[in-house]
């Protein structure tokens, strides 16, 4: 099974790379752009075929390791086809 | 005093840190791989600096999930002293041994430099040989150590006189909150700080003050 795990930042958390990309995009004249905030996406090959254990998997994955939740949120896709 | 010193894939001052424990300590410090299970017999384990697996996901993350990692947190809960320094810091945070994070600096910029320290308290086994409010210099190499938790946890760290050390004098090279530079755990045996204390022995380094802080773990293990 395929799954994406998506980590962002938790809002009010500062993210100078996002402000940095935010200033580039604004000299390129990018114009409105009012915010980016920078995170990452994990795509994950899994060998489970249960929908339910992979996304237990994942959200172990998630926890344990891929995010640091102190600072970011993660959200888990699955693709069940 | 026995100590050991853990390297990871990518750990850069062990030497530093090797030459600075057998000069103060006047015993030969242990070495110990990352991928080892068990810790020698030891008094103080340090955590040294570096770009542990070049600083992959988060720093810290990866080498705060290694072999030895279950065996440091056992010798923490016993009370044994532990030290992380720089990416030590880093990994001690990531492992959950001491609470928040070290972010991205807020200049964005590798900072190599001196900056001014400032004892924020003097009553720890980490700095008692400092005298509170003491000011003393020290070098930082780093490109996160932008300190950062969540309002409660900052407020327990400062309530409980957790902070050990804070960037003095408007010196707080990367954004951290409250200008921390060293924390402790509850505890007060886990110490973490970005500043490098163990290249600051040497008259040749321009000062020695860095002595106190290896000789404060040293008298609190007597």
């Amino acid at each position: 099974m395929k799954a994406r795990i998506k980590v962002t930042l938790k809002n009010g958390v500062l993210d100078p790379q996002g402000k940095a990309i935010e200033g580039a995009l604004g000299s390129l004249g990018f114009s409105g752009v009012a915010s980016v905030r920078q995170g990452k996406l994990f795509e994950v090959e899994l060998a489970e075929t249960d929908p339910a254990k992979a996304r237990a998997a994942l959200e172990e994955m998630s926890k344990k390791l891929l995010a640091n939740t102190v600072i970011e949120n993660y959200a888990v896709e699955l693709d069940e086809k | 005093m026995k100590s050991a010193v853990v390297v990871f894939p990518g750990s850069n001052r062990e030497r530093d840190m090797l030459r600075a424990l057998e000069t103060i300590t006047g015993t030969r410090p242990a070495a110990v791989w990352h991928a080892d299970r068990d810790l020698p017999d030891t008094d103080l384990v340090v955590l040294c600096g570096g770009f542990s697996y070049g600083d992959y996901l988060r720093t810290g993350a990866i080498a705060a999930r290694g072999n030895i990692m279950p065996a440091i947190a056992k010798a923490a809960d016993r009370g044994v002293r532990v030290l992380g320094v720089c990416n030590g810091f880093q990994i001690l945070c990531e492992a959950g041994l001491l609470p928040g994070v070290l972010m991205r600096n807020a200049g964005l910029k590798f900072v190599c430099k001196h900056v001014d320290l400032e004892v924020a308290n003097a009553d720890t086994d980490f700095t008692r040989k400092y005298e509170a409010g003491q000011v003393w210099r020290c070098p930082v190499a780093h490109g996160d150590g932008n300190y950062f938790t969540d309002p409660e946890t900052l407020k327990r760290l400062e309530g409980e006189g957790r902070v050990g050390l804070r960037y003095a004098h408007g010196t707080n090279p990367n954004g951290s909150l409250n200008d921390i530079a060293g924390i402790l755990n509850e505890r007060g045996n886990v110490f973490g700080l970005m500043p490098h204390p163990e290249n600051m022995i040497e008259p040749l380094n321009g000062s020695t003050d860095g002595r106190a802080l290896f000789e404060s773990v040293l008298e609190a293990v007597a």
